[in-house]
C-alpha cells in the first residue's frame, strides 16, 4: 500500500495506478455514453449550416410545436406544483390511516411506462373509453387535443415535486408550525411565513424537474395527441415527425432547444443543490420518525 | 391565571399515555412535571399547550373551559424542547411573530418597542439582529422564551426547557428562569426528566409515572416524604434492602426500624447513602468493605453486609477506612414501603 | 382522531385525494377494467401469442443487459465522484442526471445517430463486424443511457456516508484492498445497489421514447413490448392495446414491490449502522 498523503495511510482504492486506471475509464465512459449523444445533438442541428438551422427552427409547425410544449407546461406545472404541496402538508403534517399506502399511490406513475400511462387514458377519454361517449355527445374534445395532453403530462410528473417535498418536511418535523399556531398564526399565514421559506428550493427544484419531463414527455403524449401536424404537435412529437422524414437537420434543430433545456434543467439544479435542495430525497424517506425531534434551527449554518 | 386539570385521559393509537390526571395550578405558581420518559409529562404540556387533545377530562383556564379551544386561540406560551426557532427569521423577526400575527392590530413602533423591551429581559441586547443558527444554545432558549412571553400568555409552558444544553449553561440559566418567573409572577409549568432540575426550580413538584400523578407536592415534602418506592428511588440514590417486620418493627442485622402500621410479613427497606453511617461498633447491620471511592464531598463505601446484599453509605472525608475491613453500617433514617 | 391540532387538512388531503383519483387512479383503473372485461382466455391469447411473448423476451433480455452493464458503470462511476478529486469532478457530477434531464425522443435520435452505420460510434463497431442500431443491442444502448443514473445516485449517498473507521479497522486487522472492499464496503452498499438496479431494471422495462428510433422494430426480433401496445392502438385492436399493457403494468407494480422491499431492508440496514 503507499501512501497518497504525506502521513496519512491511503485508504481502499488509493493506489495511484489503479486510481488513476479507474478514473481513466470512468471519463472515457462518461464521454462515449453521456457527453457525446449531447455532442452529435449540436452537430447535426449545425450540419448544414446556421440559415438551415434558423429555417427549421423559423418553421410554423416547429414554431406551433414550441408553441403548445409551453402551453402545456404553463398549465400541467402550477396544477401539479399545488397538489405537490398540499400532498406533502397532508401527508407530513398529519397522522392519518393509509398515510403510507397514499405515498406509495403518488409514486406509482413514477415506475409506470409512459406507453401504460397513454393507454390508460385512452381507456377513459377515447370513444372506447369510460366517458368517451358522453364527452362525445357533450362536443367536448380532450383525446387529439391539448386537455388530453395536459392530463397525460401530469400523469407522468404527478409525484416530481411532492418527492422532493415529502422526505424534507418529514425530516423537519411539525414543532416550527406547532409554534407559529401556538403563538395565533392562522393556516395561511403559518403556511407562507413559516413552512415555505424552509422548502423553497426544495420546492423549486421539484418544479425544475417537473418542467423538464413536462416539456420533454414523449410516450405517454405521443398516444393521447393523435400527433396532428401543427395542431397536436407538442416538441418531442415534432422531432419524431420531422427524424421520420429525414428531415434530420430540422429534426436536430428542434432537438437542440429541448437539449438546451436539459443543460439548462441541470444547471439549475445544481445551482439548487448548493442551496441544500435534493438533498433529502437520497437519503431514505420514511427513516425518520414524524416528530423526530430535529429542528431546521440547528442545521442553518453560521 | 389558574389552570386546573380534571380527569384527563389521552390514548396514542393502543398506547394509553396519560390515565385520567387531575391537577391544580395556582395562579403565578411554578410547577415541575417530574418522570422518567413514557411518564406521560410532556403529553400533559402539550394537552395545557393545546397541541394534542384530550380524549376524556376536562382542562380549565381560571372558570373557563379551555378544553376544546384551539392552540393558536388558548393564548399559552409554549417553549419547545428543541426551540424551534424559525431558522429564516432574525431574533427580532422571531421574537415580533407572534405579535405581527396576532387578530390584535400593533402598530410597527408598538412591536418594535416591545422587542427591545424582551430583549433585554432576556438579555440579548446585542443579537437581535442574529439568525437563529448563529446563536449559542442557551442564547436560542433564551429567544424562545422571549418569543413565547411576547404574546401575554396566560400561562407559560416550556418542554424539557434545559434538556438540550450542557450542565454549566443549564444551571446559569435555571437560576435565570427563577429570577424572570418571580419579576413577571406567570403562571408556569414545565417538564423535565431531571429531579435535580424539579426540585432547584420549582414551587411545586408533580411526580408522574405510567401516566398517572404518583406524588405531588414541595420539594421539601417530596423529598423528606416520598409517597412510593418509585418516587424514593426516582429523587435519587437509594439503597433497597428486603425485611421482615415483626410486631411494628423491621429487623436489619441488629438495627430496629419502627415500621407502624405494617402487618407482618415482607416489606422492602430504603436507605439514602447520606442516611448511614460506618462504625466499629453499635446496633446496626454487619458488613464488609468492598471499595471506597472518593469524591469531593465525601467517601463513599461500597459494603457488603453478612447476608450478602450490597449497600452503598457516604462519610465525611476523614473517615478511615479501608477495603476488607469489616465494621457496622449505622442507620441514621429509613423508609419502609410494602414488598413489590 | 377526528380534531387535528395543525390547520388545513381537509384541504390537503381533499386535493391530494381528488388529483390523484383523477390524474392517477382512474385511469389505471380504466385500463385494468378494460383488460378485464376481456375474458381470460382471450386475454391469455394476446399476452401468450408469439409476437407478444417475443416481444417480452427482447425487452426483458435488454433491460438485463443494460442493468448489469449500469452496475459496473454505475458502480465505478460512483466510486469515483466520491472517492477521488480530479478537475472536472463536479461537472461530471452534474452531468450524470443528463439522461433525465433529457428528453427521451432527443436522446433516442442522437444515440441512433451516434450509433448508425454511418455514425460516429457506429463506423468504428461496424469494422470490428459489430452492428448496434437497429438490433437489439441498440435496444440495451438506449436503455443503458436513459437508466444510468439511477445506480449512481441511489450508491453515492451509501458511499458518502461510509465511516472511514469501518476501512480501517479492517485495515488494522490486516484486510488487503481487495478484501475490504468485497467483505466490508461491497456488503454495506449491497442494499443500495439492489435498490438502484431494481428502479435502473423497471425504467429499462419501461421505456419507449428513446428506444423507437434506435431499435429498428422488427417484429419478433426488434420489438419491445411499450412499441406493441403502441402498434395495436394504432390498429385500433383496443383490446390487444389493453392486455399488453395490462402486461406491462403488472411488471412495473411487482418492480415496485420488489423495489419497495429492498428499500425498506436498505432503511433497516442504514438505521441500524
Amino acid at each position: 500500500m503507499s501512501n497518497s498523503v504525506k502521513g496519512r495511510p491511503s485508504r481502499v482504492g488509493d493506489a495511484p495506478a489503479f486510481r488513476r486506471a479507474l478514473i481513466g475509464i470512468v471519463l472515457t465512459l462518461v464521454a462515449i455514453v453521456i457527453v457525446a449523444p449531447l455532442v452529435v445533438i449540436g452537430y447535426q442541428a449545425f450540419s448544414q449550416g446556421i440559415a438551415v438551422y434558423a429555417a427549421a427552427i423559423a418553421h410554423p409547425d416547429t414554431l406551433h410545436a414550441i408553441g403548445l410544449t409551453v402551453v402545456t407546461a404553463l398549465i400541467a406545472v402550477p396544477i401539479n406544483t399545488a397538489f405537490g404541496v398540499a400532498a406533502a402538508w397532508a401527508i407530513t403534517k398529519f397522522d392519518f390511516r393509509g398515510r403510507r399506502f397514499l405515498l406509495v399511490v403518488i409514486e406509482i406513475p413514477f415506475s409506470i411506462s409512459p406507453i401504460v400511462a397513454g393507454v390508460a387514458y385512452l381507456f377513459v377519454y377515447g370513444l372506447q373509453g369510460l366517458f368517451g361517449p358522453a364527452l362525445e355527445q357533450a362536443d367536448i374534445k380532450i383525446l387529439f387535443a391539448l386537455p388530453g395532453i395536459v392530463l397525460a403530462s401530469m400523469f407522468v410528473t404527478a409525484p416530481f415535486v411532492a418527492r422532493e417535498l415529502i422526505p424534507l418536511m418529514q425530516a423537519q418535523g411539525r414543532d416550527l408550525e406547532e409554534a407559529a399556531t401556538s403563538l395565533g398564526a392562522s393556516g395561511w399565514r403559518t403556511f407562507f411565513s413559516v413552512t415555505l421559506p424552509n422548502i423553497r428550493w426544495a420546492l423549486l427544484y421539484g418544479v425544475v424537474l417537473c418542467n423538464a419531463r413536462v416539456m420533454g414527455e414523449f410516450g405517454a403524449v405521443s398516444v393521447v395527441s393523435g400527433n396532428i401536424r401543427g395542431q397536436t404537435n407538442t416538441l418531442p412529437l415534432h422531432i419524431e415527425l420531422l427524424y421520420h422524414d429525414y428531415q434530420t437537420a430540422g429534426a436536430f434543430a428542434a432537438a437542440s432547444i429541448l437539449a438546451l433545456l436539459a443543460v439548462v434543467t441541470l444547471v439549475a439544479k445544481v445551482l439548487l443543490e448548493r442551496q441544500g435542495a435534493g438533498r433529502a430525497r437520497r437519503r431514505p424517506a420514511l427513516a425518520a420518525p414524524v416528530a423526530a425531534p430535529k429542528t431546521a434551527s440547528a442545521e442553518v449554518p453560521s | 391565571m389558574k389552570i386546573r386539570l380534571d380527569n384527563v385521559v389521552k390514548t396514542f393509537e393502543t398506547f394509553r399515555a396519560v390515565h385520567g390526571v387531575s391537577l391544580e395550578i395556582e395562579s403565578g405558581e411554578l410547577v415541575a412535571l417530574l418522570g422518567p420518559s413514557g411518564s406521560g409529562k410532556t403529553t400533559i404540556l402539550r394537552m395545557v399547550a393545546g397541541l394534542e387533545y384530550a380524549d376524556a377530562g376536562h382542562i380549565y383556564f381560571g372558570a373557563e373551559d379551555a378544553t376544546d379551544i384551539p392552540v393558536r386561540d388558548r393564548g399559552v406560551g409554549f417553549v419547545f424542547q428543541h426551540y424551534a426557532l424559525f431558522p429564516h427569521m432574525t431574533v427580532a423577526e422571531n421574537i415580533a411573530f407572534g405579535m405581527k400575527v396576532s387578530k390584535q392590530r400593533r402598530d410597527k413602533t408598538a412591536i418594535d418597542a416591545r422587542v427591545a423591551d424582551l430583549l433585554r429581559l432576556v438579555q440579548l441586547e446585542g443579537l437581535a439582529e442574529r439568525f437563529p443558527g448563529q446563536i449559542s444554545g442557551g442564547q436560542r432558549q433564551r429567544v424562545a422564551l422571549a418569543r413565547a412571553l411576547a404574546v401575554d400568555p396566560k400561562v407559560l409552558l416550556l418542554d424539557e426547557p434545559f434538556g438540550a444544553l450542557d450542565a454549566n449553561v443549564r444551571r446559569d440559566l435555571r437560576r435565570w428562569l427563577r429570577e424572570i418567573h418571580q419579576e413577571l409572577g406567570i403562571t408556569t409549568l414545565f417538564v423535565t426528566h431531571d429531579q435535580e432540575e424539579a426540585l432547584d426550580l420549582a414551587d411545586r413538584v408533580v411526580i408522574l409515572d405510567k401516566g398517572q400523578i404518583v406524588q405531588q407536592g414541595t420539594p421539601e415534602e417530596v423529598c423528606r416524604n416520598p409517597a412510593s418506592a418509585f418516587v424514593m428511588n426516582f429523587l435519587g440514590d437509594t439503597n433497597r434492602i428486603s425485611a421482615a417486620v415483626a410486631g411494628g418493627i423491621a429487623r436489619l442485622g441488629e438495627a430496629q426500624i419502627p415500621a407502624p402500621g405494617f402487618a407482618d410479613g415482607p416489606v422492602e427497606i430504603f436507605l439514602r447513602p447520606s442516611d448511614l453511617g460506618w462504625s466499629s461498633s453499635g446496633a446496626g447491620i454487619p458488613a464488609t468493605v468492598a471499595r471506597v471511592i472518593d469524591r469531593p464531598a465525601g467517601r463513599r463505601i461500597l459494603a457488603l453486609t453478612a447476608t450478602g446484599e450490597a449497600v452503598e453509605l457516604d462519610v465525611a472525608p476523614e473517615t478511615q477506612v479501608s477495603a476488607r475491613e469489616q465494621g457496622i453500617i449505622t442507620i441514621e433514617r429509613a423508609r419502609v414501603y410494602a414488598a413489590g | 382522531m377526528a380534531r387535528r391540532i395543525l390547520p388545513g387538512f381537509p384541504l390537503a388531503l381533499g386535493i391530494t385525494l381528488v388529483y390523484v383519483s383523477i390524474i392517477v387512479v382512474l385511469p389505471l383503473g380504466a385500463l385494468v377494467f378494460k383488460a378485464a372485461s376481456l375474458g381470460f382466455e382471450d386475454y391469455w391469447r394476446i399476452v401468450s401469442s408469439p409476437r407478444a411473448v417475443a416481444s417480452y423476451r427482447v425487452t426483458a433480455l435488454s433491460a438485463l443487459a443494460a442493468t448489469v452493464f449500469n452496475l459496473v458503470f454505475g458502480m465505478a462511476l460512483a466510486w469515483v465522484l466520491v472517492r477521488y478529486r480530479f478537475p472536472g469532478r463536479r461537472f461530471i457530477d452534474a452531468l450524470v442526471d443528463l439522461p433525465f434531464a433529457l428528453p427521451t425522443a432527443v436522446a433516442g435520435i442522437a444515440l441512433t445517430t451516434l450509433f448508425a452505420e454511418n455514425g460516429w460510434f457506429g463506423q468504428a463497431l461496424a469494422q470490428a463486424g459489430i452492428k448496434v442500431a437497429y438490433t437489439p443491442l441498440g435496444i440495451m444502448v438506449a436503455m443503458a443511457f436513459t437508466s444510468l443514473p439511477f445506480i449512481v445516485r441511489t450508491v453515492q449517498p451509501v458511499l458518502e456516508d461510509l465511516d472511514p473507521a469501518l476501512e480501517e479497522a479492517a485495515q488494522t486487522l490486516g484486510g488487503s484492498d481487495r478484501s475490504i472492499f468485497l467483505r466490508v464496503i461491497l456488503p454495506l452498499l449491497a442494499p443500495a445497489l439492489l435498490a438502484g438496479l431494481s428502479l435502473s431494471f423497471a425504467r429499462s422495462l419501461g421505456e419507449f421514447g428513446a428506444i423507437i428510433f434506435i431499435a429498428g422494430n422488427q417484429p419478433m426480433s426488434t420489438e419491445i413490448t411499450a412499441l406493441l401496445a403502441f402498434i395495436r392502438l394504432e390498429e385500433y385492436d383496443y383490446q390487444a392495446a389493453a392486455a399488453i399493457a395490462s402486461v406491462l403494468l403488472i411488471t412495473a407494480f411487482l418492480m415496485l414491490a420488489i423495489t419497495n422491499i429492498l428499500q425498506a431492508r436498505a432503511l433497516r440496514y442504514t438505521a441500524r449502522g
